[in-house]
């Protein structure tokens, strides 16, 4: 059912064959090679991905976060139809914060020191609205109150060292709601966190996104937190994105030999009573372009057309591909 | 809050005391401090009466908290070399080298922060190379070099400024004027270098490193504007500036010995050499209890500056 509604729901955010490469005298990393997807307005994107797969650098590319210096960024991405990659710092400045706001994985790292929470939720209020600081700090207030942080008045004059781990990254979603964003970009926000606290800090997150009706690119590393949170799922590696489709038929009908590795080698509410695999090898080395199938090496279908051609994205239903030369071969 | 300011105002205690020691003890360092008061044909008798009107034949300890008693009360004695009190000479001289101190912290100091600021934005690029260029050179040239260098160049060469004194005809009143002011430029220049050189050099660690934290990523991602992040990036800066700020102003009271010596600025670096080669005990002992004193407080003052900061100090 609620998957129909989001069909017809318009495109926020659409990104096409977006690259980075960071390139140093030292080394080059091509971190994201041709990635592309969109996102509609009230949808859950989960980004699902090892380390390295380079999910904080999509994420970071979409609000131009990168270092200037050293990176590369080539291919579109479009905020309502609005081309973020060249346009003005001033209009990019607006949208940051403004239209896109991001969770960062570290709450504890994220939060400038010597500015109290308050201050820190309430300049980014005083800066997109215009507001008087008293207007700002009422808001504040309430973002608090939204993320259920308890005696929320105390806490503005926190300084974020005085903050637990958990209450730092309400804090930090709460920042990120603070100038009512369309697209939230959620890097991994429970990772830092324990069990316990992540599965509040990820209720909240699902609360607030129906309640405001936000569109979310949920990042994360862990396959049950992101059947969890998502509609629909990007499954990534290498840079690239091998698999992506709607959540259930991804999870239960996988088409990249690599989410079928990912899914048996996972424990999550699917797999109970199936054993438990390891993918054998390691990452792609990303120092040149991708020239193969980035996964061939550790795929155990992979025949010779795998290792010497770069697979196209095979359009296998409504907004579901998969990066596979092998369709329909190896399942 | 208030806590950590009684810890570490005790916590000085023990410097501060140490100190007062040490000094103390600078009486009994070059041998029998009655030689160079005594003339040579002085019987027993008159020494040891000589000894009783100083308090020589009192205990140690006891020597020491007579000392101190008119120590805090500002009476280090008399000058062997003028007859005139410590307190006297030693008063003025201070305020001469504060006049050099202050000025160079108005002037270099803001001006190696700026450069620092300034390479810490550009790291790695051309900017930063020039200023940490410049940097090193400052630290690593020797300063009273630098200083006889600008002697020759722009008082014997070029005659365009006075190398000696502190204004025309060996005025000693400093008043706020261009004569006077051209007295103060080599000196400022000549004790500031090295000073200029780390602070420079620190304020460009201290801004690299922040720039490089995730929170700055965060503050752009909220959209903020390039100037207000510059704002949170010195407020981070702030406790390593005051620190280091400090720690050189420490150093020009302390340091300025070899500067006025060259440019005969009437300090108190002047002073103490002075005292040194006249070997002019009560005048050496005040010179340098004022200065460390100077030192203890003014470690005091950046500590607690700091906290105000960054809280996160008092924690720790
Ligand atoms: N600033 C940078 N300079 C050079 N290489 C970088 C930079 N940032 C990321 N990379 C490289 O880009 C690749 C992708 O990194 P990314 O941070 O996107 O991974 P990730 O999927 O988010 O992993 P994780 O789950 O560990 O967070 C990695 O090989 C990483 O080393
Ligand atoms: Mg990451």
């Amino acid at each position: 059912m609620k998957n129909n509604s989001k069909n017809i729901a318009p495109t926020v955010l659409s990104v096409s064959d977006l690259k980075v490469k960071f390139v140093t005298p030292d080394y080059s990393v091509h971190a994201v090679n041709n990635v592309s997807f969109s996102l509609k307005r009230g949808e859950v994107l989960s980004v699902l991905g090892e380390s390295g797969s380079g999910k904080s650098v999509t994420l970071s590319a979409i609000q131009r976060l990168l270092p200037k210096n050293i990176t590369s960024v080539e291919g579109s991405i479009k905020i309502n139809g609005e081309e973020i990659l060249t346009m003005s710092a001033r209009r990019l400045n607006q949208l940051r914060g403004g239209q896109i706001a991001m969770i960062f994985q570290e709450p504890a790292t994220s939060f400038d020191p010597v500015f109290t929470v308050g201050q820190q939720i309430t300049e980014g209020i005083r800066h997109h609205a215009g507001c008087s600081q008293s207007e700002a700090d009422k808001k504040a207030l309430e973002l608090l109150d939204l993320v259920r942080i308890p005696s929320a008045k105390d806490r503005l004059h926190n300084y974020p060292f005085e903050m637990s781990g958990g209450m730092r990254q309400r804090a930090m979603i709460a920042l990120a709601l603070s100038c009512d964003p369309m697209i939230l970009l959620a890097d991994e926000p429970t990772t830092a966190l324990d069990a316990t606290v992540q599965i509040q800090i990820l209720l909240l997150l699902k609360d607030i996104q129906k309640e405001l009706g936000l569109s979310i690119i949920f990042v994360t590393h862990d396959i049950g937190v992101s059947i969890e949170i998502g509609d629909r799922i990007a499954v990534m590696y290498g840079g690239q994105i091998v698999e992506t489709g709607n959540l259930a038929e991804v999870i239960n009908d996988a088409k990249h030999p690599y989410t079928k590795g990912l899914l048996s080698s996972t424990i999550h509410a699917n797999s109970s009573g199936k054993r438990l695999h390891a993918i054998p090898g390691s990452p792609p080395n990303l120092s040149n372009a991708p020239s193969n199938c980035s996964f061939s090496e550790r795929c155990e279908f992979a025949n010779e057309t795998c290792k010497n051609t770069i697979p196209d994205n095979v359009k296998l239903g409504i907004e579901r591909f998969s990066r596979c030369l092998r369709i329909g071969v190896w399942e | 809050m208030f806590s950590y300011f009684i810890k570490r105002l005790l916590y000085a205690l023990p410097i501060a005391i140490g100190v007062t020691v040490f000094v103390f003890s600078l009486v009994y360092m070059g041998g029998d401090p009655l030689d160079a008061v005594l003339p040579d044909d002085a019987t027993a008798a008159d020494v040891q009466e000589i000894k009783e009107i100083y308090g020589f034949d009192k205990p140690l300890p006891v020597q020491y908290i007579r000392w101190l008693g008119r120590a805090i009360t500002g009476d280090f004695g008399t000058s062997i070399g003028t007859g005139l009190p410590v307190a006297d000479e030693l008063g003025r001289a201070l305020v001469n080298t504060l006049i050099l101190a202050i000025c160079s912290a108005l002037t270099g100091f803001p001006f190696a922060v700026f450069l620092g600021t300034l390479a810490g934005y550009n790291h790695g690029q051309r900017a930063d190379k020039i200023v940490s260029g410049f940097a090193i050179t400052g630290v690593s040239v020797p300063h009273y070099w630098l200083a006889i260098v600008m002697v020759i160049v722009f008082s014997v060469e070029l005659n365009i400024l006075p190398s000696l004194g502190m204004g025309p005809g060996g005025s000693e009143d400093w008043t706020l004027d261009w004569a006077h002011a051209k007295h103060l430029i080599l000196p400022v220049i000549g004790g500031s270098i090295i000073s200029m050189g780390i602070i420079a050099r620190s304020m460009r660690a201290a801004v690299a490193e922040i720039l490089n934290q995730e929170f700055v990523r965060a503050l752009r991602s909220k959209g903020l504007s390039e100037s207000r992040i510059a704002y949170h990036v010195m407020k981070n800066a702030l406790p390593s500036i005051l620190g280091v700020v400090g720690l050189e102003i420490g150093s020009l009271m302390g340091g300025s010995i070899l500067i006025e010596t060259i440019f005969s600025w009437p300090g108190a670096g002047f002073l103490l050499n002075e005292a040194i080669f006249r070997r002019d005990l009560p005048v050496l002992q005040g010179t340098i209890l004022v200065l460390a004193m100077f030192f203890v407080i003014l470690n005091l003052i950046v500590d607690i500056s700091q906290t105000f900061v960054d809280k996160r100090i008092i924690r720790t």
